[in-house]
């Protein structure tokens, strides 16, 4: 029973990191009919801002004080952990829109394969970039939070960083829930991912609204990597393409284009994943968890949550 | 319009490929120019390494080492009178690169022997290479058996998993007083593979239980799940063993699901990144290696102070030592046989006997391999420290 809980505690943390990478994909499937591929590299990024953020304190303009002392975030504290998980959600929001603005815009109006390949183009360049601008070996991460251990009745633990993640992640969620349906640009949002033409017809600026919304994707990107990094602290720039390519599953299975499908879906991964690990058949866990999708996929082909369009004619 | 619009793309990329090719051609040129005018005075020493990647650390230490120890052959007057020339390079630890730049090193920069890797997965893939084009090819410290008897051309300067299997099984019955296991190996690197294999035959035979045995995969970041399968089965000690990238996480997640007992590995452990990844996590945490800078050996403390003089006073781990000892080991092949034919060269390299080495004298074996002993060590206040010695 102990190992139970244990593997549920597990299983939701890293269910609720995909479910921020899922959110991303989904989104911007919703919008605009394709896969972001290069949303995986954001992810990455955000982890990296977030390292460079946490070892401030070894900064040379830091140890010279030659910045005043208020201005140094702060590492091992919650304070200072908020602070780099927001700087890191709007250096990713701003490279999501960059990235819309320079690949995916000029190619509005081509088919969707033609962005689909710009997307691998510029996820392969970002990697690449990485591994020039980062350095290619693997980094042993800050700690921006204060880690702990909260020993629970029943053998059962639960480290801080887990906590945070979870925090964070359901935060993060109610917020974009908010957004997307109360706020104007949010309904703008909708209705552009129910009929683009429709959307422009009534007023509403569709570059604006597919910016914001690349830019809201890669926030919560940049938030799932620092909580990636925090939970296994060794980022290199390939660190995203497999956690990347779970939350796309994650998204497809809950039925890409549906906001709650992705959460769910991610959960449902998360908690697959962490229990085939646990088990005798450790060393099939990718393909027990791909088998489900595809299982999944044959029963309900729009995802457990989607709705399944019919072409008009 | 349109027309004129492609005929100009068309021109344009012409004229690229134009301009693509004629620098290749000049490229190959100039190497193969270099080429002559520098095989005259110079014996030309491959080697391949993961410079960067995430084996990094073993690729830098025992390039360090070996780039040492041709330095200091070189300022000694070099070996049959000719200065050894030093060609890296670098596998960036993914599998498939090194059998490339190994067949790069051996057929456009002509060496005569290759030295390589640290990891046992990559010699591997090397291996066949220099046996087929029969260049002698000396692993620093490639520990699986199977990296030598890929042929008659590939050795070793370091001790093999069987004996450090052995060796660890000896560890954590008699120091760890353990009786039952858990392990969690990597299927993805025959490193681990075989030291798993290696290391349970001897434990289970001398009366020792494994209790769980959970499976990860290189890459992998998230070990809580197989780990949290291991707390309930309740064993004595963890064997994890990986390389370091891996070991460091596992460490510090097995301390966070509130695990408490031992953990101990090989030498795939020895990085000062275990110590960046997982800090304190690493109290109470062992591994088995090929030497220790706290040796007090002459020969040792004379390589410590040379290696600490030229890298800006880094201590050498087993892999700077072991990289050094490979070179040295090619060196005085070379210099006994008189000669750099790939032949004579390998018997010389075969014959190796008694040569005091920093990681212990070394004779080479039928198979190809040394018979060593090996240090067992922990990590106290957040560095490495020397436990004991044991040997075959």
């Amino acid at each position: 029973m102990t190992e139970f809980l244990q593997q549920l505690v597990n299983g939701l943390s890293l269910g609720a990191i995909y479910a921020l990478i899922a959110l991303g994909y989904t989104m911007v499937y919703g919008v605009l009919r394709f896969i972001n591929f290069a949303h995986m590299e954001v992810f990455m990024v955000g982890a990296f801002v977030g390292y460079y953020l946490g070892r401030m304190p070894e900064w040379g303009i830091v140890r010279h004080h030659w910045i005043p002392a208020w201005l140094v975030i702060p590492s091992e504290s919650i304070w200072g952990g908020t602070i780099i998980i927001l700087i890191a959600m709007i250096a990713c929001g701003v490279l999501g829109v960059l990235i819309e603005k320079l690949a995916y815009r000029p190619l509005r109006n081509r088919s969707t394969l033609t962005v689909l390949i710009t997307a691998i183009g510029v996820s392969l360049l970002l990697q690449n970039l990485g591994q020039i601008v980062f350095g290619p070996d693997p980094k042993a991460y800050p700690q921006v939070f204060p880690e702990s251990n909260i020993s629970l009745p029943d053998n059962l633990t639960i480290s801080s960083s887990q906590i945070v993640v979870l925090c964070v992640t359901i935060l993060l969620l109610w917020g974009l829930h908010y957004i997307v349906s109360k706020t104007r640009i949010g309904i703008a949002m909708r209705a552009l991912s129910f009929n683009p033409t429709a959307a422009s017809l009534v007023g509403i600026n569709n570059d604006f609204v597919i910016s914001f919304t690349f830019a809201l994707g890669s926030a919560l990107a940049a938030a799932g990597g620092i909580l990636y990094a925090l939970n296994y602290p060794s980022i290199d720039p390939l660190m995203g393409t497999l956690p990347g390519l779970k939350a796309f599953v994650a998204a497809v299975l809950g039925g890409i284009g549906d906001l709650p499908g992705a959460a769910l879906g991610s959960l449902i991964l998360g908690l697959v994943e962490t229990f085939v690990r646990g088990s005798h058949w450790s060393t099939y866990t990718d393909a027990i968890v791909f088998s489900i999708l595809i299982l999944i996929l044959l029963f309900r082909p729009a995802g457990l949550l989607g709705k399944l369009e019919t072409e008009k004619v | 319009m349109v027309k004129v619009n492609n005929d100009m793309k068309n021109w344009r990329g012409q004229f690229l490929l134009a301009a693509i090719l004629s620098c290749l051609v000049w490229v190959s040129g100039c190497g193969q120019g270099g080429q002559s005018g520098a095989a005259a005075d110079t014996i030309k020493v491959g080697e391949y390494a993961s410079l960067h990647g995430s084996e990094a650390a073993f690729g830098q230490s025992s390039h360090k080492g070996t780039l040492l120890a041709v330095e200091q052959i070189n300022a000694n007057g070099g070996v049959l009178g000719k200065k050894i020339d030093l060609i890296t390079e670098d596998n960036q630890s993914k599998p498939g690169e090194s059998a490339t730049i190994v067949k790069k090193l051996i057929t456009r920069d002509h060496v005569i022997a290759v030295l390589g890797e640290v990891a046992s997965g990559r010699s591997l893939e090397a291996a066949p290479i220099c046996q087929e084009d029969k260049i002698p090819m000396i692993s620093p410290s490639s520990t699986n058996p199977k990296v030598t008897q890929t042929g008659d051309y590939i050795f070793r300067v370091c001790f093999t998993d069987p004996f450090q299997g052995k060796l660890l099984a000896q560890f954590a019955r008699k120091t760890l007083k353990a009786n039952k296991i858990a392990i969690l190996s990597d299927v993805a690197a025959p490193y681990s593979v075989g030291l798993t294999k290696y290391f349970r035959e001897p434990f289970v035979a001398d009366g020792g239980q494994i209790v769980a045995e959970q499976k990860y995969s290189s890459h992998d970041k998230d070990f809580k799940a197989q780990l949290t399968a291991i707390k309930a089965a309740n064993p004595d000690a963890i064997f994890v063993p990986g390389y370091y990238t891996e070991a460091g996480l596992i460490v510090l997640q097995a301390r966070q699901l509130g695990i408490t007992i031992p953990l101990f590995g090989g030498d795939g452990w020895e990085a000062p990144e275990l110590i960046q990844t997982a800090g304190k996590a690493l109290e109470g945490t062992y591994y088995s290696t090929h030497y220790s800078p706290e040796n007090t050996s002459p020969i040792v403390q004379e390589f410590v102070k040379k290696f600490q003089a030229r890298f800006d006073g880094e201590t050498p781990d087993a892999m700077a030592a072991l990289g050094y000892d490979s070179a040295m080991v090619l060196a005085d092949a070379i210099e006994r046989a008189g000669t750099t034919d790939s032949a004579k060269l390998r018997d010389a390299i075969a014959a190796t006997k008694d040569l005091q080495c920093v990681t212990g004298k070394l004779t080479l074996d039928a198979d190809r391999n040394p018979t060593k002993s090996a240090v067992i060590v922990t990590v106290k206040d957040g560095k490495f420290k020397y436990v004991e010695t044991i040997s075959p």
